[in-house]
Formats: structure tokens, C-alpha cells, sequence
């Protein structure tokens, strides 16, 4: 069972060989590090950039118009706020040019709290990415998504954005669940493509023979079924969700969890879907509360759902104050943690329309 | 219109061919009378913005007749500013297409009404998309000469900026990305100089004495040159595109340049009689050298003005763009910049 973040490296692996990859590149991204997440080690085409954010969306950008196949990293997201207008402009080239171009690019870069990343390694960017038309926007929650959306990334015409939760990356995929061609042994896979500690000037990686597994991007998955009440989320807040699930399905209430998986576009069929079914909905984000992803979902539900509500809709996302602190009580503070989420959905479930 | 690449070479001093001079100024005019066709159409109300580049001619001429134009990575990649017009006219763009643009009609076919004039976008000829934000063109101008570099062939990017962009990051940006040691990019960074930022003059955001002096701590090869002197302009880009064509190198050329008209409507777009005209320059050389007669030039520049002023009539009658054509080409539903032309079926886009 691979982990998340080695099921990026290995789609980007098989992008690489099978469809037409032809740069991974970003601060550190290239050997010896190979990503501060090792995210790209052993890769053929990766390669080190100067410190400079814009430079690597702008290069991107002008790779994917000369028909080069660009994967860029920017190392956290909250080092991608000074290349918003750089974003803009990717997301315009299409509509600017009344179709004349498109810009076939993807910039991946890990987001949210979780590792104890204080002020500047703990924002989400799911809200200001979701404010950028012209984007594809993905975010998985598991190791098989993140394979088979950054596969589906890659072969895009469009740009699109990797939005990688870094706090999952070492989180393995669910017991069984196996990338094809994958190995049956978690050691012999780390063992075949996890660079060594030290010098790793002669290491090469040894890649298994993984095949194609596209998740189409769109598409959510129903990650927990449930009558009484529905969570839509995605990235980090899915594992959450479910503990959330877990502990008022102990008290009798069953929670749906549907992992959107894509933000743009999102899955509207089936967020509607669960809210016919339950009634009651809990959006559920990382991102600061105010101008949130979640508030335009639960803006949408409002305005086409109203009459399917059996109670008043909810939104619980991250603080709206400028940061998330060090400190562990900060963090428990700033973003959703899963005592909250359960008495939402407590308080959902009871809550009379 | 035909461009033949390369272009006769004009020899490292002296004078270009006649034919070649006449050709260029044919091109410099026609681009002088579009431009006063936007302007004129803006003040009567037909287009709601112009920004434009009467005064860059001679530079702008000689980069379109020294493009190596087509499409894909062998040929070279334009990432031009809004005060490129004589650049495309000289590539061979039709100016009805600016008249168009300038209308913003359904037919425009660099946006389809969606952007200002002289925000050109032409897949075919590597012309990316031209936006208005000073700059951002100057981050992307790497990528696409990577894949120059790539390709293996002659072809180079080339990046415009004026003076007054180059305080932006993406300068720097662009001059670090294209020297990187062993992995030096054919970029041609080429600051038009009109001493303006919109309002404020050079002296006042500029310590540095040229431009082009930034260049040096990169060991980036660099130029400041007269870009009013159209045969001044054609030979020293010519030498910096033949550099970064052979060498595989970045070069820096700033060129003096005029701004004629102002910056922009917004500033009421009136002639400025106090800068140096290119063009009148121009004239006065080739009448010297019994090139062109005065009444010639008058001649065709009255032809050319009422062929334009007969073309925007015909234009203000085109269809504007419907308001739900909005929702089109937010996603591209193809992947157009990697098909190659044969496999295009001559349907290049909008064009």
C-alpha cells in the first residue's frame, strides 16, 4: 500500500514514461533532495530551480504554450500568493485567445495544517484556487486518488492545480487497496523507489511496473454511505469526516461522506444526490472561513436544494485570523478538528427545519 | 505578405538593400496610419480603449520582417507588450484584424471581442497571448525558450518589456532564468525604452544609467541602441537575434524608442510634437538617397489612410459578440499547442 505521496511520485513516474512529461520541476524538486517531501525523487525529468515562485509558474507557463509537458511545485502554497496574477494569466490564455491557445500545464504544491508548520507552512489554498476560472482544481484524500487525479492532471489540456494535503502524504492507502501493478510488500515498494539516507549520488530508483488508473477529474466518491446527514469535504478534512462519522455512528447516527476529490469542476450531481437523500448537509474545509469554497456549495444548495432541507445547512472551516499558530492548542483552535465536526453533525441531525 | 527567413543580411556597417528600406517603410507607415485609425475610431466612440505603439516602428518593423515565423518550438516564440502592432503588420497580420479588435467584434479573431486593441494572440506565428499587466510576459519568456533550446533548430524567444516593466520582479526573473550556468536560454530581452512610465518619467524610477547595465551580472551580452533609426534597428537586432540564434545565449537590447501618442486614451492620446518621430527620420533618408520621392510617400499614405478609414466603416457593421458566448473556451477542449500545423486542417483556432 503505497503511501500519498509515494503514489504522486509514481504517477508522475508513469507520466514520465507514458505521457509525455517532460519537466518536474520546483525549489528542491530535483536530486539530491528530490521535494522536501520527497514527493519527486528518482525522477528522470526533475529538476532544481532558484528560489523564485513566479519564475517557475511563469516558465511553466511558457513550456506548456511551446507544447512541453511542465508538472511545477511550488514547495508550500503559502508561497504561491505572489504568483496569483501569474495563476490568472494561465487560467486566461484559453479564454483570453477565444480558444486560439491552451496552456497543458500542472503545478502541484502541498496545503493545510497537520505537520506542525506554524504560520507559513500550514495555509490551505483552496479558496483563492477556487477563485481562479480557467483552473482545474484537484485534492485527494488517498494515496489511489492522488495517483489516478495527478495522472488525469497530466493529460489535461487545460492547467491544473495539485492541491497535495500535506498532512496525508505519509498516510498509506486503506489495507487492500493497491495501485495496479503496485508491490504486495510496502517494504519491497519503499525499498525500490524511496531514495536512501546519505549520499544518494549512485542511487537510482528501481520503479515497479505500475499500469494507468485515471480518476476522472470531476467525479467525487462516496468515501462512507449514510441516511441522516451528509459531509461534503475533500483532502485532509475526509479522514475527519470519518472519525467524526465514526463517533456519532456510535450514537446512532449515520453520516454520509463524499469525498469531492475535484473543486473545478466539482461534482454537483452528487453533493445533490446525498442532499436529497439526508436532508441535512455539513460542508466541511480547512480554508479560513470567510469567502470559503464551502460558502459557495452551501450558497448553491441554498438557492437549488432549498426544499430538499429538512435543516438549515452548515459550514465549519478553519479560523478567519491570519494564521495557524505553533502552539498545539492554536492549531486545535484554528482548523476543524473531529470533536467539532461530530457535533456538527450532532446538531444536524437533531436540528428541525 | 511574404517574409523570407532569414531576411537578406545587410552587412555589418552601411546601408541596408533599397528594396529592403522601401519595404520597411511601406510597413512603418502602414502601421502609423493604423494606429491613427484606433486612435480616430476611440475618439468617435468606436472601441472604448486604445494603447498602442506609434513611435516604435522602426524597432517593431525590423523584429516582424526578422521573426523566424511559424509554429511550434523550431520557430522562434513572441511575447510582446500592446505596442507591438508594426511587428505583426510586418509578420504579415491583416490590419483589418486590429480595426476589429479595436471594435471588439464577434470576428476579432485575436479575442473575439474580449480584450483591448493591440492584444494580439496568433497560435500559428508563436504569438502568445499579449496582456496588459507590464511583465508577466518577461516570466514566461524561459519556459517557452527551453523549449527553443530543446527543438535543437535556430529558433529563439523573444521578450519585449519597456523601461518602465523592467522594475517589476519578472525582469530579474527572466534574466536569472535565462543565465543559469550550463543552462543558458536564446532569449532576446528587448526593452523599448520611451523614457515613460505611463506619468512618471525614467529619472525618477531608475538610478541605473541604462537598462541594459543589468544585464552584466548575469554575463548577459547587452546593447542600447537608437530605436528611431530604422536601419540602426534592423541591423543591431539583427546582430543580437544572429547572437542568440548561433550562440544559444541570452542577449539584452534596449532600444531608444518614442512614445508619440501618450500612453494611452486614457491620457487623451494627442500627438506629442517634442519626441522623435521615426518615421519623419526615415522619409528624410530615403529622399536623400532618391530611395522614395516626397509625393510618393504623401500618395500612399493617403491610400493607405482611406483604405483604413473605408475598412473601420466596414467593421463597425460586424456582429458584437453575444453575451452568453462568455462560457466559451474556459477549457480548452484540446490540446492545440501540440498539434503540429499539417494535422490542423487549417483550422488554427479563432484564426
Amino acid at each position: 500500500m503505497a503511501t500519498l505521496v509515494q503514489a504522486i511520485r509514481l504517477a508522475l513516474h508513469v507520466g514520465e514514461e507514458r505521457h509525455g512529461v517532460t519537466d518536474v520541476f520546483g525549489q528542491d524538486v530535483g536530486p539530491p533532495l528530490g521535494g522536501v517531501f520527497t514527493q519527486t525523487q528518482g525522477l528522470k525529468t526533475a529538476w532544481n530551480t532558484p528560489l523564485d515562485e513566479r519564475g517557475i509558474v511563469g516558465t511553466a507557463i511558457g513550456l506548456a504554450l511551446a507544447g512541453q509537458r511542465p508538472v511545477a511545485e511550488i514547495q508550500f502554497c503559502d508561497y504561491a500568493f505572489n504568483v496569483v496574477d501569474l495563476l490568472k494569466l494561465a487560467g486566461g490564455i484559453s479564454w483570453s485567445s477565444a480558444g486560439d491557445w491552451n496552456c497543458p500545464m500542472v503545478l502541484m504544491t502541498p496545503v493545510g495544517s497537520g505537520i506542525r508548520g506554524s504560520i507559513y507552512h500550514s495555509h490551505s489554498f483552496d479558496a483563492q484556487a477556487t477563485r481562479i476560472p480557467g483552473w482545474k482544481i484537484v485534492m485527494p484524500s488517498n494515496p489511489l486518488d492522488a495517483y489516478g487525479l495527478m495522472l488525469s492532471a497530466i493529460v489535461d489540456p487545460n492547467p491544473v492545480m495539485f492541491l497535495a494535503p500535506k498532512a496525508l502524504l505519509r498516510a498509506k492507502a486503506a489495507s487492500g487497496e493497491r495501485i495496479p501493478g503496485e508491490p504486495d510488500d510496502d517494504r519491497a515498494l519503499s525499498k525500490l523507489i524511496d531514495a536512501p539516507l546519505g549520499d544518494r549520488s549512485r542511487w537510482r530508483p528501481e520503479w515497479p511496473d505500475v499500469k494507468d488508473a485515471f480518476v476522472p477529474i470531476g467525479k467525487a466518491r462516496t468515501c462512507r454511505p449514510g441516511r441522516d446527514v451528509t459531509v461534503v469535504t475533500y483532502g485532509r478534512m475526509v479522514p475527519v469526516a470519518l472519525d467524526a462519522a465514526e463517533q456519532v455512528a456510535r450514537e446512532g447516527v449515520e453520516a454520509e461522506v463524499v469525498d469531492l476529490r475535484s473543486l473545478s469542476p466539482y461534482d454537483w450531481d452528487a453533493i445533490k444526490a446525498s442532499v436529497k437523500k439526508t436532508g441535512r448537509v455539513l460542508f466541511l474545509n480547512e480554508d479560513t472561513e470567510v469567502t470559503n469554497f464551502g460558502e459557495h456549495l452551501l450558497r448553491r444548495t441554498v438557492e437549488e436544494l432549498f426544499y430538499e432541507l429538512q435543516a438549515p445547512p452548515r459550514l465549519v472551516a478553519g479560523a478567519h485570523v491570519p494564521g495557524v499558530g505553533l502552539a498545539d492548542a492554536l492549531e486545535r483552535a484554528s482548523v476543524p478538528q473531529a470533536d467539532g465536526v461530530a457535533a456538527a453533525l450532532r446538531e444536524l441531525a437533531r436540528a428541525e427545519a | 505578405m511574404s517574409s523570407a527567413f532569414p531576411p537578406r543580411d545587410p552587412g555589418e556597417e552601411g546601408a541596408l538593400a533599397p528594396e529592403l528600406l522601401v519595404r520597411m517603410y511601406q510597413l512603418m507607415l502602414r502601421s502609423r496610419c493604423l494606429e491613427e485609425r484606433l486612435i480616430r475610431m476611440n475618439k468617435q466612440g468606436d472601441g472604448f480603449f486604445w494603447v498602442g505603439g506609434p513611435g516604435e516602428e522602426a524597432l517593431n518593423t525590423s523584429l516582424g520582417l526578422l521573426v523566424h515565423k511559424g509554429q511550434g518550438p523550431e520557430y522562434d516564440y513572441l511575447h510582446l507588450h500592446y505596442r507591438a502592432t508594426a511587428t505583426l503588420l510586418a509578420m504579415g497580420a491583416d490590419p483589418v484584424d486590429t480595426l476589429r479588435q479595436m471594435k471588439n467584434t464577434a470576428t476579432d479573431p485575436y479575442s473575439a471581442g474580449r480584450n483591448f486593441c493591440n492584444h494580439y494572440s496568433v497560435r500559428k506565428w508563436n504569438v502568445a497571448p499579449v496582456s496588459s499587466p507590464i511583465g508577466v510576459q518577461l516570466s514566461m519568456a524561459p519556459g517557452t525558450a527551453m523549449a527553443n533550446k530543446r527543438a535543437g533548430g535556430r529558433g529563439i524567444t523573444i521578450v519585449q518589456s519597456g523601461d518602465a516593466g523592467t522594475a517589476e520582479g519578472d525582469f530579474s526573473t527572466c534574466l536569472i532564468w535565462c543565465s543559469l550556468p550550463g543552462r543558458e536560454l536564446p532569449c532576446l530581452i528587448l526593452v523599448e525604452n520611451n523614457q515613460w512610465g505611463i506619468s512618471t518619467p525614467y529619472a525618477e524610477q531608475h538610478a541605473e544609467k541604462h537598462i541594459a547595465d543589468r544585464a552584466r551580472p548575469f554575463g548577459i551580452k547587452s546593447a542600447v541602441v537608437d530605436g528611431n533609426d530604422a536601419e540602426v534597428a534592423y541591423r543591431e537586432l539583427k546582430k543580437a537575434m544572429d547572437y542568440v540564434r548561433t550562440e544559444r545565449k541570452p542577449f539584452l537590447l534596449e532600444a531608444m524608442v518614442s512614445r508619440l501618442y501618450g500612453h494611452s486614451s486614457a491620457s487623451g492620446a494627442n500627438f506629442v510634437p517634442d519626441e522623435v518621430d521615426c518615421l519623419v527620420i526615415f522619409e528624410k533618408k530615403l529622399i536623400e538617397r532618391k530611395l522614395m520621392t516626397r509625393a510618393a510617400m504623401d500618395d500612399l499614405k493617403a491610400r493607405c489612410t482611406q483604405e483604413l478609414l473605408e475598412a473601420s466603416k466596414r467593421v463597425r457593421e460586424e456582429p458584437q459578440p453575444r453575451g452568453d458566448s462568455i462560457w466559451k473556451h474556459v477549457f480548452a477542449e484540446r490540446d492545440l499547442v501540440r498539434e503540429r500545423p499539417s494535422q490542423d486542417g487549417g483550422k488554427n483556432g479563432a484564426h
